[in-house]
């Protein structure tokens, strides 16, 4: 049920950013922190510290955030009405999973103006994994009449550690839960700050000029040789930081936030020489790896945290 | 007798695991009830999405009483060996055990060992927690705090068990904190709060009336029925699709059934690529026009949910999903016609020399034009125009970088067949581009065109020389390469088509080119290092690597070129190509059985040297098959035994070979001379029926031998004193063995 005290130009079926805060409202209401996204370019939002981190190690963690993402092979220059090389994920993590997060989840879609009498929703299979973060886990992707609307995963493994206890983790395609619940066809079209006639404001009038000027960036101009460069030096900063960051005796570490900057830098610079169409299938798969091994490296050094579990000195 | 009730409640199982977790757990639960003793008369179990149960109907409510006695030692034993008995006896005194005497041991104790059968529950209540614990999920995952695995998180068990008249008690047990009981949940969204069950009976009838249809196989034949209804009532038909169904209905607790449409426009993509589109991303069926056998521009979806607006909403939604994917199917469709259209083929085939094909096997690109110049060779066996071959072959292989085949890979072929009409080919050529992957399996259809022959036995046969070449052969139950349905297939259409293939030195050509070019990739990939080992001078101060290069590329252009047999056949290469003709003989004999002929013919057939002509092999195992259901057939087996068994033993007791020597002046006895004349006479008559591949005319005159040789071994006596004569006959029998063995090997049928 949408809050029935909302004024129209803020109810979530109504406004792309009324249904950014009615999840806020929901989350916030079962206990999550929430957040804001994190400060630098992620492909998703499983790559949000408080997620990736915040997924290893005994402690319990609740939050709630969105997160831009980008995917710089998916820019269509503005022409296709569904992909854009930059969208929002809305995250939630939960740990440990409870045991009624499905009856939340279902809750926080009614909270959004998805009748669950009248829609069909259904969890299809469908296993999560993500080769460069080490990550894999199981659950499903949840259908509204036959539309992918959120991943829902239980993980098993972050940065080749397993996860104990589990999280569970929802993410909301914000773009395409706006678009169903406004009844849209085109994602510029949405309706983004909930008000008609001269005061309305689309997403295409946000977004728009981006996508444009971005596809050309990603496609065509992104300075190869600066980014193969940039893929480097994240790489050995993140090894260097790892290194300084163990205490002497090898058992805490002090600096694994700012090691892992440097693999979610390493990761976004390989997207965007992917886009490029610069590195071969067999490069490729070594570029994962690289990363891959900096993800094991900053999960391992943040277990040695006292946020990871290890006590203070 | 009692009946047990189990219901394992759990989150979304996949739709492909659930057939397999309800068989499991058939399984486990009642071989673990036998293990311990305790029979029953049924046991059927279910699966929705949410739920996997088994229902044991009769079991008795204990374990049989047992009986042991257990020998242990004699009296005044020393301690250690009381104690060991004691222990494994579960006795707690010695007083317990009887004495026993035996006149030759002297007097021991017996354990007398009664065991009361334990009450069912409780055998229950310890064999299903360790099967919970221990299922066999293809994936499995953790959740919560816990440690337990389970396919996703298990939420609840009813486990119950009683007689049909009594309220029956709940098998008290625990897993990870779940406790066993007596209550579960209907649907998702149209039933609320838990329900009390009892039995099977009772589970049933309350599950349904909670909007859950326990039994798979029932939701299947709804879907099934109300789709057909609904296509029926739209003067449509539903197009079947078995597998969809079985997912679907592991999708659905309550299936209703409704039908969506979406706009004509888009039946311009075609058909199979609409299907494709709403069957795999939607898992919706789609509808045929009877009147143009063409799809019609309307969609069946499943939902599992009776929505309170009639599923108006339900149908809207997934059909705004639908025209979104199948504006980009139409996209892709528009985009591949214009490339088409404006790309030549050499350049899109071009395009293949940076996709690779295997690791070992080097890029696309060598294969197809290695494909194509075999369809090329194979042509005129197979009576297809040359060029035509050759360009089929090039085109066959074109749509695998198209845009709607990136999309939708099962649609290969398919897609080239409706380009290649478009690009205005002939039709040959569009033919081959479907058909040349066919037959997909024992049951698809052979291609016989004779265009499509050639292409798709040259597609095959590259594969499979090319992973001989690799040693990556199948073993046991892998076969990722799908090499034994590319043998069958070659054989199928070769058998089909009537087609007189020299397998052997086919083999023997593809094998050099493709190691010519494995060779040759090899060199370029070496050349950088070695110019610069070259440089540096001391390591090879002659030039030797270079020499040695210059080699490898001559090799490889020999290999490669047109001279076929330039260079003699290498042991090496004999050994493979036999090795494969050998895999070839196997995937024939399973065809040739599964169509009712006897193996042990074909193992006589391949037994005889260069077998590798598969159409003459069928002949010539077909024609054994009808003499040997003769009574001349028949006789003149068990005398060619016969005869080759006495050869068997007198030639190892006398260390020697009597073959090829009969003596005419020795031949004594009037049946022995008959018998060598009728040999002398058959020989070259049936050498003449085989090189005229005529093997009824072989088999005919070997029927005229059959009473020469049960008249010899009536009358004759081989072994016989003087060593001359004996020797002599035994040289008869040796040529009977001969004669025989050119028409099959007769040591290897049975009978």
């Amino acid at each position: 049920m949408i809050d029935p005290a909302l004024p129209p130009h803020m109810r979530p079926d109504r406004s792309f950013q009324g249904l950014i805060l009615a999840l806020h409202a929901f989350w916030a209401d079962k206990g999550c922190v929430v957040l804001q996204p994190y400060d630098m370019e992620v492909g998703a939002g499983t790559f949000h510290p408080a997620t990736t981190l915040r997924a290893l190690g005994p402690k319990h963690w609740k939050a709630a955030y969105v997160q831009p993402s980008r995917r710089p092979k998916d820019g269509r220059y503005g022409e296709n009405p569904n992909r854009l090389q930059h969208y929002y994920q809305y995250q939630v993590i939960l740990k440990p999973s409870p045991a009624d997060l499905q009856d939340l989840y279902l809750a926080s879609l009614e909270a959004i103006g998805i009748d669950l009498k009248l829609h069909d929703v259904r969890f299809v299979e469908d296993d999560w994994e993500s080769p460069t973060l080490g990550a894999w886990g199981l659950g499903w992707e949840c259908w509204c009449d036959g539309m992918e609307v959120s991943q829902f995963t239980y993980f098993q493994q972050v940065a080749g550690i397993e996860c104990a206890p589990v999280s569970g983790e929802l993410t909301y395609g914000l773009e395409r839960l706006a678009m169903y619940v406004q009844g849209v066809e085109n994602v510029y079209d949405l309706n983004f700050n909930g008000r008609e006639g001269d005061e309305k404001v689309t997403y295409g009038d946000v977004f728009l000029q981006a996508e444009k000027e971005y596809s050309r960036h990603n496609f065509e101009h992104a300075d190869t040789a600066m980014l193969l460069e940039q893929f480097r030096m994240a790489e050995s900063a993140a090894a260097k930081y790892l290194e300084a960051g163990w205490s002497d005796d090898k058992s805490r570490h002090l600096m694994a936030q700012p090691a892992y900057d440097q693999c979610i830098k390493a990761s976004h610079v390989f997207n965007l020489l992917d886009a490029r169409g610069v590195i071969s299938v067999t490069e490729r798969q070594s570029y994962i790896l690289r990363v891959r091994e900096l993800a094991k490296a900053c999960g391992a050094a943040w277990l040695a945290t006292e946020a990871g579990g290890t006590p203070a000195a | 007798m009692p009946d047990l009730m189990l219901e394992l409640f759990c989150e979304e199982i996949p739709a492909r695991m659930q057939a397999g977790a309800a068989e499991s757990l058939r399984k486990l639960v009642t071989d673990a009830l036998v293990e311990r003793g305790l029979l029953y008369e049924g046991a059927k179990a279910f699966v929705t999405p949410r739920r996997l149960a088994l229902a044991v109907h009769g079991l008795p409510a204990s374990q049989p009483d047992t009986h042991e006695e257990r020998k242990g030692p004699r009296v005044g034993a020393p301690q250690a060996a009381i104690d060991g008995f004691l222990k494994a006896s579960g006795l707690t005194s010695i007083d317990q055990a009887k004495i026993e005497s035996d006149p030759k041991k002297g007097e021991f104790y017996v354990a007398h060992l009664h065991r009361h059968g334990r009450p069912t529950p409780e055998v229950i209540a310890e064999i299903v927690p360790a099967i919970i614990r221990s299922f066999p999920w293809p994936k499995s995952m953790r959740w919560g705090s816990g440690s337990l695995r389970w396919v996703r998180p298990l939420q609840s068990i009813v486990c119950t068990f009683g007689p049909e008249t009594e309220e029956p008690e709940v098998v008290p047990f625990e897993v990870d904190g779940i406790r066993s009981g007596d209550t579960t949940r209907g649907h998702r969204f149209l039933s609320s709060g838990s329900i009390k069950v009892r039995r099977l009976d009772d589970w049933m009838t309350k599950l349904e009336a909670a909007f859950v249809v326990v039994d798979r196989e029932r939701r299947k034949d709804i879907i099934l029925a109300d789709a057909k209804d609904l296509a029926l009532a739209h003067g449509l038909e539903l197009v079947e699709d078995p597998g969809l169904l079985d997912e679907i209905s592991g999708l659905v607790e309550w299936p209703v059934v409704l039908i969506g449409s979406f706009d004509e426009s888009f039946l311009d993509v075609p058909d199979e690529v609409i299907r494709a589109t709403i069957r795999i991303n939607q898992k919706c069926f789609v509808l045929r026009d009877p009147a143009t056998g063409r799809l019609a521009n309307r969609f069946i979806l499943v939902s599992n949910l009776a929505a309170k607006d009639g599923g108006d909403a339900i149908v809207a939604g997934n059909g705004r999903v639908i025209r979104a994917r199948l504006s980009d199917a139409k996209f892709f469709w528009e985009t591949d016609k214009r490339t088409n259209a404006t790309v030549s083929l050499e350049e899109r085939l071009a395009k293949f020399k940076n996709v690779t094909f295997h690791e070992k096997l080097g890029s696309q690109f060598e294969r197809i034009q290695r494909i194509a110049r075999l369809a090329r060779e194979l042509a005129p066996v197979v009576g297809a125009d040359p060029d035509f071959a050759e360009q089929a072959a090039l085109y066959a292989k074109s749509d695998l970088r198209t845009e709607v085949v990136g999309e939708f890979p099962e649609v290969q072929g398919l897609m080239g067949k409706y380009y290649a009409r478009l690009e205005g080919l002939p039709e040959e050529i569009a033919l081959a581009a479907e058909e040349h992957y066919k037959p997909q399996g024992p049951t698809d259809r052979v291609p016989v065109a004779p265009v499509s022959v050639a292409v798709a036995l040259a597609d095959k046969l590259d594969t499979l020389v090319g992973f001989w070449a690799i040693d990556e052969k199948p073993t046991g139950s892998k076969d990722p390469y799908a090499l034994r349905r590319a043998a069958l297939g070659v054989i199928r259409i070769i058998l089909e088509s009537n087609s007189r293939v020299l397998l052997w030195p086919a083999f023997v050509v593809l094998g050099r080119r493709i190691m010519g070019q494995m060779l040759r990739a090899e060199y370029s990939q070496s050349q950088l290092t070695t110019k610069f080992l070259e440089l540096t001078g001391d390591i090879n101060p002659e030039g030797m690597i270079s020499k040695l290069q210059k080699y490898a590329t001559e090799a490889a252009l020999l290999m490669e070129g047109e001279d076929h047999f330039a260079v003699p056949v290498q042991e090496w290469e004999k050994k493979r190509a036999n090795d494969l003709l050998a895999f070839f003989a196997d995937r024939l004999k399973v065809h040739l059985r599964e169509q009712g002929a006897r193996h042990d013919l074909v193992d006589a057939v391949f037994a005889l040297p260069s077998q590798d002509d598969l159409l003459l092999v069928v002949k010539r195992v077909e024609a054994l098959g009808r003499f040997l259901r003769t009574e001349d057939g028949r006789n003149l087996l068990a005398g060619t035994k016969r005869a080759a068994n006495i050869l068997r033993i007198e030639e190892k007791k006398d260390g020697v070979s009597y073959a090829g020597g009969v003596d005419i002046t020795l031949l004594v006895e009037a049946e022995e001379r008959t018998l060598a004349d009728a040999i002398a006479k058959a020989g070259p008559l049936i050498g003449t029926a085989l090189k005229a591949e005529d093997f009824e005319g072989a088999m005919g005159v070997m029927a005229s031998l059959r009473a020469p040789v049960d008249a010899f071994f009536e009358k004759v006596t081989v072994n016989a004193e003087d060593k001359a004569l004996r020797a002599n006959r035994l040289a008869l029998l040796a040529d009977i063995r001969a004669i025989t063995r050119q028409v099959a090997d007769f040591d290897r049928i049975e009978g």
